[in-house]
């Protein structure tokens, strides 16, 4: 009996080890069976069972209605999603990578993020653009390109970048819940990789707000600000980092737009040291934006020394290993920066 | 009382431009009498004794749309004779009109259909003279909306509808309102249709807090329920309008979506795109190209290998129609929601229509087409006029009536157009409102770090 008692509180407090594309996943099917509205779209997301298997099973569930096969025409079913979310249907719009995303941009800034501004209120764009985002392995220049910047840059738009699995199911359930235009960016690289999840994350109205950063890992000496992927990169090197005695708060964004200056204003007066790790291109980027809000608000006077971005190299992806592997943040480049920014 | 007929009889010639006889005249006389007091000296027995045999009708209330606001189509007019002692109060009888009639009316080019739409169309008189009062009032606004941008009162883009009138009030008359209806810049006609009022409209082009977007949105971004404007990019909202079919075909409500678009982005890739789409999955839409002749300076034949826009469906069946002509508009439309509710799927429809204006208000419209042109298609192919004589034709209504029509439309324009200069513009505080819906208020970032917004929703 003991061993029960032990056995069932073992249970509650560890769940098992949840992959991305299965938080993703169940993050659909749990937003699909709550609310007939909500329906998805993208091309082999029905019957293939998505490009990368995140829309597994959901075809063979909830069937041909809400789940859609679409031709390779991006601009056409993006604006097709976009007009039946003005018509009073929830879409979820699945782009199989941000890239081809490029070809329904005008759909997603003027179609949606700018309607309910025209319209002074009168017509929302309740839609989810969803799909990979940034650098994968070996896809190349065309298949490669991060977009995080682009899509931060347009009022009317909600954009936002999960790291784990329990970011990724409780942002796109508050996604699909959003009465705005939400795009969703997710990483190839990460669908794979299994996190624990919380306890309250297996609740079906488990929702994570937009707009709200978190702290991964507390420190004193110094804040990486990161989103995506390269929050595994910062947390690996606090970890070597921290036998040097260097501690570093890894900040995870969670939300690119709206950013949440707050947290990283707290931490920076903290730490009074700053370096933001991206894998886009610099300029004009995500960490630039950091760097000038920073600079514009109360955390500026704590800062001992000048913010640093790390990011992707400036260059197309190139194709051999070799190139890119340094076309990317190593956890060895965030390391570097840090003791540069440090002066040690 | 000869003097009394002749006089009448004059005026009648005057304004029906025919001859009108002394004896039709004691006839109109007699179905008057119940409405007109003949007290002068050599009053006409017989006249009184009339008075009590005749049955007459009471006059029929004039028609008013339940859509726009309703403007008073008729008013009783006190008329005095120059004859001493004789005093006539007249008003209208509608009694004596035609209250219906059948039209032949232009056949459409078919493409994949076995049978069009038909070659009749009935009209009744309260139709006619909704239809009419409609497009009139669409003329007038555009004409006002013309005015105040050479007054520098509106500003920006301005595309106007004048010619396109049949297009807007003859598919409004084929839908519901419960249908959905989207088209590109040059709204501002269907926008009225949809059920704005003139004053929202222009109050929007001059940017004011009363315009129907709040003055956010300007003349391209106009919104009604069930019309999703006004959109400023070339095709993008066929795309759009094919989304809204799905929704119709989801919500399994039995509406239709009307996507219109000009020949200019007939040539657009989402376009086909959106035909692929909506036939593989029979969406309710109705595509519709309002071929103007003419894709801003680029006349049909400079931009497109193929004119014949109804076709461009390829797969889709397709309906070219005479675009100036209200009734063959209706009619097609009818056919063509028919053929959506029944589970078709889509169809394309080719509108042949003309506008008098440029492609906007900085195109003076005369550079790649002749005045010539232009005068002719007024003078032959007018929508308005076209309506008009037709009822005029069949004694559907007078030409008193259609006078009395443009005079209240008249005044509700120039009423609007009061209003729209005369209203304030938008405050301040408002500028960044409405970025999101349902949203907690946020702090928007001004043109200086020190300038924090308010944003609500």
């Amino acid at each position: 009996r003991l061993k029960n008692i032990v056995l069932g509180w073992n249970d509650l407090l560890c769940s098992k080890p949840m992959m991305v594309r299965d938080a993703l996943n169940q993050a659909m099917d749990e937003e699909l069976e709550r609310d007939e509205r909500v329906f998805l779209l993208g091309e082999e997301v029905a019957q293939y069972d998505g490009a990368y298997k995140v829309s597994r099973g959901l075809w063979k569930k909830y069937g041909d209605k809400r789940i859609i096969d679409t031709p390779i025409t991006e601009m056409g079913f993006a604006g097709i999603a976009v007009g039946a979310a003005m018509a009073g249907l929830r879409p979820i719009c699945e782009f199989m990578t941000f890239n081809f995303s490029m070809q329904a941009i005008d759909q997603i800034i003027n179609s949606a993020a700018k309607t309910y501004y025209m319209s002074a209120g009168f017509q929302a764009v309740p839609i989810v653009f969803r799909g990979p985002n940034g650098a994968s392995a070996g896809v190349a220049a065309q298949h490669s390109q991060c977009f995080a910047a682009w899509y931060a840059h347009c009022p009317g738009l909600k954009v936002v970048s999960p790291w784990n699995a329990e970011d990724a199911k409780g942002l796109l359930k508050s996604a699909i819940r959003d009465d705005n235009p939400v795009v969703f960016l997710e990483n190839e690289l990460m669908y794979g990789v299994p996190f624990e999840m919380s306890e309250e994350s297996q609740s079906k109205d488990f929702t994570i707000p937009i707009g709200k950063a978190k702290v991964e890992r507390q420190g004193t000496h110094v804040s990486l600000v990161s989103h995506s992927r390269y929050v595994s990169h910062c947390l690996d090197a606090a970890v070597v980092l921290a036998k040097e005695g260097i501690e570093c708060e890894v900040i995870n964004l969670r939300t690119i737009r709206p950013l949440d200056v707050e947290c990283i204003e707290t931490s920076v007066m903290k730490t009074n040291h700053l370096v933001t790790v991206e894998g886009g291109w610099p300029q004009f980027g995500v960490g630039a934006e950091i760097c000038a809000r920073i600079m514009e608000g109360p955390a500026f006077n704590y800062l001992d020394a000048p913010a640093t971005r790390v990011t992707g190299v400036d260059i197309p992806m190139p194709y051999a290993k070799i190139l890119e592997d340094n076309s990317l943040p190593q956890i060895k480049d965030i390391i570097f920066s840090v003791k540069k920014t440090l002066n040690v | 009382m000869k003097n009394m007929l002749t006089i009448i009889s004059n005026a009648l010639c005057r304004i029906t431009g025919r001859n009108v006889g002394a004896q039709t005249v004691s006839e109109l006389l007699i179905d008057l009498s119940e409405y007109v007091n003949v007290t002068s000296p050599p009053a006409v027995p017989a006249l009184a004794q009339t008075q009590a045999q005749t049955q007459r009708q009471p006059p029929k209330p004039p028609p008013v749309s339940t859509r726009a606001p309703a403007a008073q189509l008729v008013s009783a007019q006190a008329d005095q004779l120059d004859t001493p002692g004789t005093r006539a109060v007249v008003s209208r009888s509608f009694a004596d009109f035609t209250s219906q009639a059948t039209f032949d009316i232009k056949k459409c080019d078919v493409h994949r259909l076995e049978e069009g739409p038909p070659l009749k169309a009935e009209l009744t008189r309260e139709q006619g003279l909704r239809y009419y009062r409609i497009m009139q009032t669409v003329r007038r606004m555009e004409l006002k909306a013309d005015q105040l941008y050479k007054q520098k009162i509106i500003r920006g883009f301005c595309h106007l509808y004048d010619g396109q009138e049949a297009c807007a009030v003859g598919i409004e008359a084929a839908i519901n309102p419960s249908d959905h209806l989207i088209t590109a810049y040059r709204a501002h006609g269907y926008t009225y249709t949809r059920g704005i009022a003139v004053k929202e409209i222009l109050a929007e082009l001059t940017g004011r807090r009363g315009g129907v977007a709040k003055g956010k949105g300007g003349s391209m971004h106009m919104y009604a329920p069930h019309f999703y404007g006004g959109n400023g990019i070339v095709g993008a909202q066929v795309p759009l309008g094919a989304g809204i079919a799905l929704a119709c075909q989801y919500q399994g409500n039995n509406q239709v979506c009307v996507a219109l678009y000009g020949d200019g982005a007939a040539n657009q890739g989402q376009l086909f795109e959106s035909f692929n789409m909506a036939a593989l999955w029979k969406l309710p839409c109705i595509f519709t190209c309002e071929n103007n002749q003419y894709g801003m300076g680029t006349s049909v034949e400079r931009a497109s290998a193929s004119t014949d826009y109804y076709k461009r469906g390829d797969f889709i069946p397709g309906i070219r129609v005479d675009g100036m002509d209200v009734l063959c508009v209706r009619e097609a439309f009818k056919f063509a929601a028919e053929h959506c509710r029944s589970g078709k799927g889509p169809i394309v429809m080719e509108l042949k229509t003309y506008r008098y204006h440029g492609h906007s208000m900085s195109d003076p419209g005369v550079s790649y087409r002749t005045r010539e042109e232009i005068q002719e298609v007024r003078s032959k192919s007018d929508p308005i006029t076209m309506l008009k004589e037709r009822m005029l034709s069949n004694n559907m209504a007078s030409v008193e009536e259609f006078k009395e029509i443009d005079i209240a439309i008249r005044k509700e324009v120039e009423e609007a157009a009061q209003y729209a200069t005369s209203d304030p513009e938008p405050p301040l505080e408002e500028l960044c409102n409405h970025i999101f819906s349902n949203d907690s208020p946020l702090e928007v970032r001004g043109t200086n770090p020190w300038a924090r917004l308010k944003s609500v929703s």
